[in-house]
């Protein structure tokens, strides 16, 4: 009998627990940290509750979108958008300078390109006798040891030039001060940190302009009620975070049936939620963060033999050549992968006293269905995590380093 | 009403959670009934369940292999650029995966046995070794995926047959892989293994070549993560990713199925069982619409609570049954088991109860 009452007992306890993580659905018991990088007051009202939108930003990007930037035209890493000019004369000298750059990671494809480009710039530039050699560390995602790293940097690395890619926006604000009291020029890319203080702050126009650009695509194409599954690769990273942010609330208003999930990236992750999703109903959109993994979704339509949905990848050689095979209708927004270029290009400027732009964005134009051959033709034989907008096709090694994934 | 004591018993813990969750998926969406998704569903679950199989194994005799993962990885990025588009390379490639994964299992069963290297460093030590090798060979951008023949192994199967329309090759592999396991079980060395898991000082007195015998359970694993990564080809893609984490998912589904962490006992059967419960979790929490950022939370908080129920339950037995068997001792705890127990029989049937403790720990 007693233990009969215990396994009753237990089993309620289960049932008990399985209640209580049901009930737990509600939204505000996951409060993401909000972004710091994003000053300026967001919308409360209407608008879902996601705390990582942010109105002023918004428009500022959606603005952004439609402007053309200013610059050589042939050179988009040089280009710049709405810039304000800084004077760079009192860091103007001569000789061969030693670059230190806290690298967050290399962890995922899009970073791993990117290094490969800026190595390739720097060869070019330690050609030309404008930079001496660059000392690299890498944070490995972790921002504690940015932060040692950047620490280093300053207390013996010898340093003529600060560039930081930042792992995370609160945590490495005060490194990135401490870099600037040395009197030394920062450079710092693709992340932001909460200071006015590095000499230039280069980043392509950002997430709300990507979920901006696909959002209107998929709802031009839909109509209200469709379904449209979301792909994220995970959560609390402010350039993803604000992609989904953008776009959700235009799905929203345009009454788009918009879910979303967290798939690390994972393509039989992915295949099983596209799979599971289609189990349920109809599914005419899929919306993606990031490209990558995005073969294992339309493979999910093809295994269940269905027709393929409007969607939205990124440059990412995988979907472009499966987007040209499909036929689907599809869009491949970009986050410029040529930013790498850009942070020693900038020294160079600093050092030569030029003119730079103080925020220095960069342009970010997705990849429509009309220029898919081209780029599919121009980079042919990249491996499939390579990323067709690297912008590295003027500099040495140019095929071989990128297709050999030659890491340094 | 046997049957039902067994569900609640803690060995049938893991069938009765199946059970739960496969009716919730059946009520949230009756579709999943039909046999044709139930077969894409099994299909789904093949290579952790293949992997759960090879885990069993290892764990049984008291040890870890962490490098399944990365194995998976290995062999998934080695699939992807060694086949190509090339048809004609599909099989010379299968038997050379074989091949590397025996000689990873081989090291793994060597270093642990012959230098007395504890499992888990040493496999822990191969797992990054493995994701490092793959990391330097690729630059971490994999070429593309294989040709069509290759991943039709995971992706493909017999179609528009009678009743169940889909017969995916994987669910196929699985029932093979399973029925060798289980006879695996059966077989002199299955009952060694779990003896060595149990009391190795004892077993090794008794004349066991132990060096040997963990050392190719050490094989089986690597073979089943090779296995595995040749399903997930086929059904996934070639990516760095694929294979993440799957260890833990495969230790998780073992110590779901009521294996004791530390070896000696537990049954294939329900190892695999606790494959599917995981798969069939996922399936609950995508069909009923979870929130993303909770997903992890709730898949944890259930799986906490599946392994603790079962531990509660062999407490609390243990309690009201003193040394002395009750009448119905050896029927309700160890039913499930029975089908494979007769021959694994130096175990009484009432010391499972001891290790427990340990289990929810």
């Amino acid at each position: 009998m007693r233990r009969s009452m215990t396994i009753a007992t237990a089993a309620v306890a289960l049932i008990g627990v399985f209640a209580l993580a049901g009930c737990t659905t509600d939204p505000t018991v996951t409060p993401p940290a909000p972004s710091d990088s994003d000053p300026g007051p967001s919308q409360p009202g209407e608008a879902p509750a996601n705390e990582w939108f942010d109105q002023a930003l918004f428009d500022t990007q959606d603005a952004q979108r439609d402007v053309a930037p200013e610059g050589p035209a042939d050179q988009p890493y040089l280009q710049y958008i709405n810039a304000e000019m800084v004077d760079t004369a009192e860091y103007a000298s001569d000789g061969a300078k030693k670059a230190c750059f806290a690298n967050a990671s290399i962890s995922n494809p899009w970073r791993q390109t990117g290094w490969i480009t800026m190595n390739q710039q720097l060869k070019v530039l330690q050609e030309s006798g404008a930079i001496s050699e660059m000392e690299t560390r890498d944070a490995q995602d972790s921002d504690d040891t940015q932060i040692a790293d950047i620490d280093y940097f300053i207390e013996e690395g010898g340093c003529d030039v600060f560039i930081i890619s930042p792992n995370s926006t609160a945590a490495m604000t005060p490194a990135v001060e401490r870099a600037c009291e040395t009197g030394k020029p920062v450079i710092v890319f693709d992340r932001g940190v909460n200071t006015d203080c590095p000499v230039t702050f280069i980043h392509p126009i950002g997430g709300f302009a990507w979920g901006i650009d696909t959002a209107e695509f998929l709802i031009e194409r839909l109509s209200p009620g469709d379904k449209v599954v979301g792909l994220r690769i995970l959560p609390g990273v402010d350039v993803l975070e604000q992609r989904w942010a953008a776009a959700e609330k235009l799905f929203a208003e345009a009454g788009i049936d918009a879910v979303d999930y967290f798939t690390g990236a994972d393509p039989a992750e992915i295949k099983s939620i596209i799979s599971d999703e289609l189990a349920k109903g109809e599914v005419k959109g899929i919306w993606m963060d990031a490209g990558d993994g995005a073969v294992a979704a339309i493979e999910a339509f093809e295994d269940a033999g269905l027709d393929y949905p409007v969607m939205t990848g990124e440059d990412e050689m995988s979907f472009l050549r499966k987007w040209k095979d499909t036929g689907l209708t599809g869009l491949a927004p970009v986050y410029s992968n040529f930013q790498w270029r850009t942070p020693l290009l900038a020294a160079q400027k600093i050092f030569a006293g030029e003119e730079i732009p103080k925020e220095w964005v960069l342009p970010q134009s997705p990849i429509t269905a009309e220029e898919l051959d081209a780029y599919l033709t121009a980079n042919e034989g990249m491996p499939d995590g390579h990323y067709a907008k690297f912008g590295g096709e003027n500099l040495p090694g140019f095929p071989e380093v990128w297709q050999q994934r030659q890491i340094p | 009403m046997n049957a039902l004591r067994t569900l609640v018993s803690p060995r049938g813990a893991v069938f009765l959670l199946l059970i739960v969750l496969l009716v919730t998926v059946t009520i949230l969406n009756p579709t999943f009934a039909e046999p044709g998704q139930f077969m894409r569903y099994i299909q789904r679950v093949a290579p952790v369940a293949i992997i759960a199989i090879g885990q069993y194994f290892v764990i049984i005799a008291g040890e870890f292999d962490l490098s399944q993962g990365s194995l998976i990885t290995a062999q998934v990025i080695i699939a992807g650029n060694l086949v190509g588009q090339d048809d004609s390379r599909t099989v010379p490639v299968l038997l050379l995966m074989l091949v590397f994964g025996a000689l990873v299992g081989l090291v793994n069963g060597l270093l642990t046995t012959l230098l007395q290297v504890p499992s888990f460093i040493v496999t822990l030590g191969m797992m990054l070794a493995l994701l490092g090798g793959v990391m330097w060979w690729t630059g971490g951008a994999a070429t593309g995926n294989p040709a069509d023949s290759f991943r039709q192994i995971g992706r493909g199967g017999i179609r528009d047959l009678p009743l169940i329309d889909f017969l995916p090759w994987s669910v196929l592999i699985l029932a093979g892989w399973l029925a060798l396991g289980i006879w695996l079980t059966k077989r002199p060395y299955g009952k060694v293994l779990i003896a060595l898991g149990d009391n190795a000082r004892a077993t090794r007195y008794a004349g066991a070549r132990s060096w040997w015998i963990t050392t190719r359970a050490f094989i089986i694993s690597s073979v089943s993560a090779t296995v595995s990564g040749v399903l997930l080809v086929g059904y996934a893609g070639v990516h760095p990713s694929v294979g993440r984490g799957y260890e833990f998912i495969a230790i998780t589904a073992v110590v779901l199925g009521g294996v004791v962490l530390g070896g000696g006992r537990g049954w294939i059967v329900a190892a695999v069982a606790g494959a599917f419960v995981l798969e069939a979790l996922f399936l609950v929490l995508n069909i009923s619409g979870v929130p993303s950022s909770l997903r992890d939370a709730v898949q944890g908080v259930i799986i906490i609570a599946a392994v603790a129920y079962s531990g509660v339950v062999f407490r609390a037995r243990r309690r009201t049954t003193p040394a002395t068997a009750s009448p119905d001792q050896g029927k309700g705890p160890d039913a499930p088991e029975r089908t494979g127990a007769h021959t694994s029989a130096p175990r009484p049937a009432l010391t499972p109860e001891g290790v427990a403790e340990t289990r929810g720990d």
